[in-house]
């Protein structure tokens, strides 16, 4: 377990090592806080003076050695555009990012495991084709494209008056294809709840579930086709094992064999690859929230952008970075918890 | 009646562009306490042959005829359902690999008692117990703590001793062992054989040994099925095949064993190599490869013929018969 | 010469390529698709109505004219017009071709690095394998769209609007180049180590080749076939990474619009009723990252050795 823990957490520090000095090298290459703090008519003596004050002309490692102390006591600079420290800002837009995540995650977790799991034990049933042709279409759907056509559909809403409105038919065609819209599309409404620190939920709130409804099922509907796809085909791998066969011939239920020997087996890679996802996620939070304006750190990152407001964006990649490291390290414990051949419960073997 | 019959039994695997004929006619018994040797080369369709008892081919594999009597119960055409209530219980299996066997995921005891609950009514206190009485019979050192370990803490042979454990938990009437020592170390291997053939014995289980071992066959079983290209070609007492073979491509594999030659002498082995199932060739599977072959030999499958204790297919050993027939009665 | 054309044209028809190709229907479809959109945007300056670069050509007067068969439309414009008057067709031809460029731009680039890398990695071992899959994994874990997405907004905040505009073309195609790299690496590093292992290897080194040449010109070609089907995945994944980089604004400008930033600048105007704008070039995107998912798919049926057998 110790070694096991340390090893993880070595390699973590490492990696966030190595993002801290690529934020460095951004500030550093990118912003010149004095253009910002003082104006043109300052001269060059004067500037260089404000410069030296400001340890802005030691070596590079002397100011990369202050950066990093900074940021470890959490003071990760002042944003250009917010006057406050970085790491507020981007606590006040954290939760609504979060609450996203979650969303999308819970829809994912609820619908790739059960049908990835259908369309590998059937997989010639005509339902388990459907799934996977849509889960092929799915995966070449940009997410801000979702984003849009589920706007267009439920918020908006379509009118569709294509066919005769004079015949049975046409009327019933119409207004099958026809959607109500009425769907929120925009920010996350004003029904949130408080529940500490900077934290304002929506998941409390009709208003405020029903903001999250759009934007979480575009942010799931990128990612559910690559689990729907990596189940199925991790678990009809499984099924082909001896071990599975050698179930099958202990005549035990296929219930059983399906769902405790395969399922257990097949979600292992399925964490491994989950974990990598998280990355994959954050990206995709930005885009969906450029496209509902959800006001979370995605984006704030694009406005900050936009603002070159240079400190905002190095403390966003230093706290994205921090939190994909983190959740790697869990997830690389979780796989240690369900994989028995990974020690790390300290008893001996 | 025997205890298991296999009757012309025919397994096909269903592949692009036509069948595969992977079995063909396959008929044998086995009696109760008896044990059956199945030799052959590696694709000769021994292992098909064991796996389509229980109905457990793998896709696209599936029987296409005959039929498989267990105490008079045709399993070639019973449901699901009801193989369930025998895979296991009534008939177990012993595979090749024990490190592909075990689920990894799964402790022992969790696999043991499964398979128990599978079958009986019985709290899982008392399928431990039973778990653990098996263990003891199959020799493991320290039985208790086996069952909370997880296969990858176990040796291959640990491995194939819980493995055996697992056959025996419910008492069943047939034990198919699917080459069980193959994938283990030379040194183990003996020690392993060993204890199969002295469990069977002390419960009377009949075992279906599948081999390409011929030592081995010829120091646990009583009687032998000689298969080549999905076919029988020679079976009966395994003392008097071994001993002297009809069939030349059990005469083939005799003498290539090593004892058989001198010492420096170079190994006998049979030219040729055995067809895939695609191109399987007429009449007799093994003429292009036999020294005997006639004319008739490429054009149809010789019948069986009776030779002391022993079935033989194949037209130089039934002329010889013949030859010996005629002689025979113009002496008289 | 003709003769050896001939056979390479005889072999490819007997090989199971073609055998498979020509019994799945879908495969097919998805060629016969690419291939038009392909030609399409190759030809788009001779196929486009109005060139949509040529602010003289555009009319104010004519924007947000719906496509054909919707009331108020105008035959002129087959897809209506976006926001400026400029005739969606047209756009939609332009922009198909500068997502097709940045998409196999990036792929040539990932696979150049890709293929250098996984070579250097796999051949070589030791400490370069380690650090260079070391970076593979942490650019992996980020994801290479974050990474994209990072490397751009640095880009565009160092050089500034409007001169990121000019050049926005080769830097998208250096940025997703550099982000995808990893795929290609790690693939031909997995195929390097399982071909090194080979007899052929050995006997090269045996006759006293260089490592350079053993690595160019004994492995490399053993390792195309795995290199095909992921570059192939690898440009529809690089087409979608930039239009998620245009939607961003990090991506082509509107005044050179690729199919991202056509969808970014028609989605001001869905709430007005103007869906076409955002929406069919939307679906162009869709339908050619589609067949080309779909080629990949069954490429990789096709070419993957373990099911080749059957």
């Amino acid at each position: 377990m110790l070694a096991f823990l340390v090893q993880r957490i070595s390699q973590a520090i490492l990696v966030m090592f190595v993002i801290s000095v690529i934020a460095f090298a951004i500030q550093d290459g990118l912003g010149d806080p004095l253009q910002q703090m003082v104006g043109m008519s300052v001269s060059e003596e004067e500037r260089d003076a404000i410069r030296d004050e400001m340890g802005l002309n030691d070596p590079l490692v002397v100011q990369y050695l202050r950066f990093a102390g900074n940021a470890v006591q959490g003071d990760l600079g002042i944003s250009y555009f917010y006057g406050k420290p970085t790491l507020d800002v981007i606590l006040e837009h954290l939760p609504a990012t979060l609450e996203l995540a979650i969303g999308a995650s819970l829809i994912i977790l609820f619908f790739s495991v059960p049908i990835g799991v259908y369309a590998a034990i059937r997989p010639q049933a005509l339902l388990s084709k459907f799934f996977m042709g849509v889960s092929t279409v799915g995966i070449s759907i940009p997410v801000f494209l979702t984003a849009i056509v589920l706007i267009q559909l439920f918020s908006i809403g379509v009118t569709v008056d294509m066919f005769p409105a004079d015949t049975g038919w046409g009327q019933n065609l119409n207004s099958a294809l026809s959607t109500e819209g009425g769907l929120p599309s925009y920010g996350r409404g004003d029904e949130l709840t408080h529940l500490f620190g900077t934290w304002h939920s929506g998941f409390f709130s009709q208003g405020g579930l029903l903001h999250l409804i759009l934007p979480a099922i575009s942010l799931a509907s990128i990612m559910l086709p690559l689990f729907i796809r990596l189940i199925r085909a991790e678990m009809m791998e499984v099924l082909q094992s001896d071990y599975v066969r050698y179930a099958r011939a202990k005549g035990l239920q296929p219930g059983r064999i399906n769902f405790l020997h395969a399922l257990k087996n097949t979600m292992l890679p399925v964490i491994t690859v989950g974990g990598v996802q998280i990355g994959t996620m954050v990206a995709y939070t930005i885009l969906t929230e450029t496209v509902f304006q959800w006001p979370g750190v995605g984006l704030m990152f694009l406005e900050a952008i936009t603002r070159s407001d240079i400190p905002l964006i190095v403390a966003y990649l230093m706290v994205v970075g921090l939190i994909f490291v983190i959740t790697n390290t869990i997830v690389d414990l979780i796989y240690g918890l369900v994989n028995p051949t990974v020690k790390l419960t300290g008893k001996k073997a | 009646m025997a205890l298991l019959e296999v009757k012309d039994l025919d397994v096909r695997f269903a592949v692009r562009g036509g069948d595969l004929t992977a079995l063909r006619g396959i008929s044998f018994s086995l009696d109760k306490g008896e044990r059956l040797g199945l030799v052959g080369e590696s694709g000769a369709g021994k292992s098909v042959a064991a796996f389509s008892i229980l109905n457990l081919i793998a896709r696209p594999g599936y029987i296409a005829g005959g039929q498989i009597l267990f105490e008079g119960k045709d399993l070639a055409a019973m449901s699901e359902r009801e193989l369930r209530k025998i895979r296991g219980n009534r008939i177990a299996m012993i595979f090749q690999d024990p490190m592909m066997t075990l689920n990894p995921v799964l402790s022992i005891g969790t696999q043991m008692v499964e398979a128990i609950k599978a079958h009986r009514r019985i709290s899982t206190k008392d399928a431990r117990a039973i778990a653990l009485s098996k263990l003891n019979k199959v020799q493991i050192p320290s039985p208790e703590k086996r069952l909370d370990q997880y296969p990858h803490e176990l040796s291959g042979g640990m491995r194939q001793r819980v493995i055996i454990a697992i056959a025996l938990l419910l008492d069943p009437e047939i034990i198919i062992a699917d080459e069980p020592t193959t994938a283990l170390d030379v040194t183990i291997q003996a020690e392993i054989m060993a204890l199969l053939l002295e469990l069977c014995e002390q419960d009377n289980v009949a075992l279906m040994l599948i081999t390409h071992d011929l030592g081995v066959v010829s120091q646990v079983t009583q009687r032998m099925l000689v298969m080549y290209s999905g076919r029988i070609i020679e079976q009966g007492s395994t003392r008097e095949i071994i001993n002297d073979a009809q069939h030349p491509y059990t005469q083939g594999l005799i003498n290539a064993l090593p004892q058989m030659g001198e010492p420096g002498e170079r190994l006998f082995q049979i030219p040729g190599s055995m067809p895939s199932l695609k191109n399987v060739p007429t009449g007799c599977p093994f003429h292009p490869r036999c020294k005997f072959a006639t004319e008739q030999c490429k054009r149809t499958m010789p019948e069986y013929v009776r030779s002391g204790n022993v079935d033989v297919a194949c037209y130089e050993v039934s002329n010889l018969i013949e030859q010996e027939k005629h002689m025979q009665e113009s002496e008289q | 010469m003709t003769t050896a054309t001939i056979s390479r044209w005889d072999r490819f028809r007997d090989s199971f390529l073609w055998y498979s190709f020509k019994r799945d229907k879908i495969a097919i479809v998805s060629f016969l698709v690419l291939v038009l959109m392909v030609a399409a945007a190759v030809f788009a300056p001779l196929l486009a109505p109005t060139d949509p670069y040529d602010l003289a050509q555009i009319n104010i007067m004519n924007s947000e004219l719906p496509p054909v068969g919707m009331s108020g439309a105008d035959a002129a414009f087959p897809l209506g017009t976006d926001a400026q008057g400029r005739d969606m067709l047209s756009t939609i031809l332009y922009g198909t071709r500068v997502s097709l460029l940045i998409g196999f731009g990036a792929v040539v680039l990932q696979a150049v690095l890709g293929i250098l890398f996984g070579l250097l990695a796999g051949y070589l071992g030791g400490r370069v394998d380690s650090i260079l899959m070391r970076i593979a994994d942490v650019q992996l874990s980020f994801s290479t769209l974050m990474v994209a997405i990072i490397v751009g907004a640095v880009f565009k905040a160092s050089f500034g609007n409007l001169m990121f505009g000019e050049i926005a073309i080769y830097m998208l195609i250096f940025i997703i180049g550099v982000a995808e790299w990893p795929q290609i690496a790690r693939t031909v590093r997995a195929s390097v180590l399982a071909e090194k292992k080979k007899e052929y290897v050995d006997a090269a080194k045996v006759m006293g080749f260089g490592t350079r040449r053993i690595m160019f010109r004994h492995i490399l070609p053993n390792t195309l076939s795995p290199i095909f089907v992921i570059a192939t995945v690898q440009i529809a994944n690089a087409i979608i990474s930039e239009a998620a980089l245009s939607f961003l604004g990090l991506g082509m400008p509107e005044t050179q619009p690729s199919l991202g930033s056509l969808i970014k600048s028609g989605f001001d105007y869905i709430q007005s009723g103007s869906w076409w704008i955002t929406l069919i070039p939307g679906l162009v995107l869709v339908v050619l990252v589609l067949v080309i998912n779909l080629l990949g798919d069954w490429l990789r049926d096709v070419m993957n050795p373990r099911l080749y057998k059957g």
